[in-house]
């Protein structure tokens, strides 16, 4: 162990320098007083000015509003649909068209991310000079979209939480009186909670940072707050994006952290049960 | 033996509570069960016994519901069961996992039953209370599956199945996780719930020791075909086929011709043995049919002097000794070339005077002994 001491040392700094360097760099900027991104005011450094602007910054302020919203609803309808299918395909064994539906359902995991936008606007256009809906484009076909594209991820997440279960459980519910929607709302659901749980924030996730599908299929005066970052750093990067990101950064890393450590002091006091269980064992 | 006046299965005017009749079940191609028809009483403990593959789980299966017959009937309480799903049965099932619900309390698990019968929560309390005292769990209620011993699983599984008061318990090998030890106190207090609460109870099992200690009656089930049906004694001691005898306990098998047949003996001609063999028991064969002769080890006696007996003697030399601690089990090759088995209670403690390796033996049994076979 001592000897390869030094290269898994190296390795561990290179990779997380890799990854962390630039997002560090970003925060250290954001504190910077200069307009000049790149030219570091020691004199007057650092400040909070950009944060206290991006505040008053009505702009990026609705489009973040209007981010959570799209990803908000787009993770909650994603959950819905994603977990349809998933207990389906874990569940119902071989059916007709079972084969199509696991690939379809699965296929926006590899699909480029313009193609699903670029069909996406020509179903909504379509639609919308077929039957008047969805009436132009803004927060509703993003939110459409976004529930087509993170949909894949809720159904891999459920269907693989399912089949690491026995499905001996819903069996002995059913066995003990219970119908199909009882068994699927006091046992299916509460045992792949952690799933829906996991596979909303992954889909509130794809949704907040998705450029790609949101530019095809929004509309005058809905920009999300990727949009946003995206068009101002168009212009020459101004330095409360810095802030803007910093921000978020903050949020995500304070999330993962507590649900790390939330998860950890379960899995520890599973643990020490299941010890205790099998020592007193009779 | 259990203390039954006349067993129901021997009374022509008791009515079967469970009939299964001409219940086939197809897997695409594969035949899982193949025509099995079967009449079970109130009160047993019918066990369906076989190897893996046999079809025992998916006859359970379609007791349970889980499954539908592709072809036949199950009839319970005079009720056909054809086209009721599980949760319509008056049936509860035992799962080899136990299926316990992880995200709820011992409790929880018990009164769900219960609950899907929109019982009064002041019976529910009740019921599960008094389900607890009889397997012993009440001080556990409130602990989730994962904080219970496999033992402890085993009895709220027990208990959650009991609770519902099924005319019918379907266990699906129930000792099968559970170490030794707590396998042999646990078949007793299964039999005790059992006659405590006066349930049928149909149990499925590879184990043949398992089957032995639980059944009223075993069902042994061959390539998804009952190989035969009887009380554990007559399984062991009269096996109908050669599967039977084979499957259950260990047993030495001679090939043989029938050369005399008579009403109350039988004598086989047997080239495995080099000898004819004589049994005092008639069958009802044509001459000169392939027979199979099949002696238990444990009835067959080892002796270094020749017994007095013309025939039923055979002439060896101990090639195996293996010391079982209750007994031991000697391989003798006798003079045709064929391996015997034979097993002797260790009486004695001490091992000087005890036949050992390449001893030369005489293997001598009693004409009551052996069975002849005809398929």
């Amino acid at each position: 162990m001592k000897r390869s001491g030094w290269f898994s040392r190296t390795a561990l700094i290179l990779g997380l320098g890799f990854l962390y360097v630039p997002i560090m760099s970003m925060i250290v900027y954001s504190f910077n007083n200069s307009r000049l991104v790149t030219v570091w005011d020691s004199a007057n450094s650092p400040t909070l000015r950009w944060y206290f602007e991006l505040f008053r910054n009505e702009q990026i302020l609705s489009a973040a509003w209007l981010s959570i919203k799209v990803a908000a609803l787009a993770a909650t309808g994603a959950v819905v649909l994603g977990t349809l299918a998933g207990v389906a395909l874990a569940r119902f064994g071989p059916f007709r068209g079972r084969t199509l539906l696991s690939g379809l359902a699965t296929a926006p995991l590899v699909m480029p991310e313009v193609i699903t936008g670029l069909s996406l606007l020509l179903l909504f256009v379509a639609l919308e000079q077929a039957i008047g809906w969805p009436q132009g484009r803004g927060m509703l076909t993003i939110t459409l979209a976004h529930i087509t594209f993170t949909m894949a991820y809720v159904t891999v997440v459920v269907q693989s939480r399912l089949t690491g279960f026995d499905d001996s459980l819903e069996e002995a519910a059913m066995d003990l009186g219970a119908r199909p929607a009882t068994v699927f709302f006091r046992i299916t659901l509460p045992l792949i909670a952690p799933a829906i749980i996991s596979g909303w924030l992954l889909a509130f996730t794809l949704s907040w940072d998705d450029l790609v599908i949101a530019q095809f299929v929004a509309g005058p005066g809905s920009s999300t707050l990727p949009m946003v970052i995206f068009s101002k750093v168009r212009l020459g990067v101004s330095p409360d994006v810095n802030a803007l990101a910093t921000i978020m950064v903050l949020i995500v890393a304070i999330g993962v952290v507590v649900a790390a450590l939330l998860m950890r002091r379960r899995e520890r006091r599973r643990e020490r049960e299941v010890q205790a269980a099998t020592a007193a064992n009779l | 033996m259990r203390p039954e006046p006349l067993d129901p299965w021997r009374d022509p005017k008791a009515e079967p509570y469970v009939r299964i009749e001409g219940v086939t079940k197809k897997f695409g191609d594969f035949v899982a069960v193949n025509d099995v028809s079967l009449e079970i009483y109130r009160g047993e403990i019918f066990c369906l016994l076989g190897g893996s593959g046999s079809g025992k789980t998916t006859l359970l299966r379609m007791l349970a519901g889980f499954e539908q017959p592709t072809a036949g009937r199950i009839v319970i309480d005079g009720q056909d069961m054809t086209g009721i799903p599980p949760y319509d049965r008056p049936v509860n099932m035992m799962f080899q996992s136990y299926a316990l619900f992880p995200h709820m309390t011992v409790e929880k698990n018990i009164a769900f039953g219960l609950e899907q019968e929109r019982l009064p929560k002041g019976e529910i309390a009740a019921r599960v209370a008094e389900i607890l005292e009889i397997v012993k769990m009440t001080p556990y209620a409130k602990r989730k599956p994962h904080q219970l011993s496999g033992g402890q699983r085993q009895r709220v599984a027990l208990a959650r199945a009991l609770v519902k008061r099924p005319k019918l318990l379907l266990l699906d090998e129930p000792l099968g996780a559970l170490d030794k030890k707590l396998r042999e106190h646990t078949q007793f207090e299964l039999i005790n719930i059992q006659e405590r609460l006066g349930v049928t109870f149909i149990v499925v099992t590879h184990d043949q020791e398992e089957a032995m200690t639980l059944a009223s009656r075993i069902g042994v089930m061959n390539h998804g075909t009952i190989a035969q049906v009887g009380t554990p004694t007559e399984i062991y001691e009269f096996p109908a086929n050669r599967f039977v005898a084979d499957f259950i306990g260990s047993v030495n098998m001679f090939e043989g011709r029938l050369v005399e047949d008579e009403p109350d003996y039988v004598r086989v001609e047997s080239p495995e043995l080099g000898a004819t063999i004589y049994v005092s028991h008639g069958i009802s064969s044509p001459p000169d049919a392939r027979v199979w002769v099949a002696i238990r080890p444990e009835k067959i006696a080892i002796s270094r002097e020749r017994p007095d007996a013309q025939e039923n003697v055979a002439r060896g030399v101990v090639r195996e000794v293996a010391y079982m601690g209750d007994l031991s089990i000697y391989l003798v090759q006798i003079d045709s070339g064929k391996m015997v088995r034979v097993t002797q209670p260790n009486i004695t403690r001490h091992a000087d005077g005890r036949i050992t390796w390449d001893e030369a033996v005489y293997l001598s049994w009693d004409p009551t002994s052996p069975v002849v076979l005809t398929q």
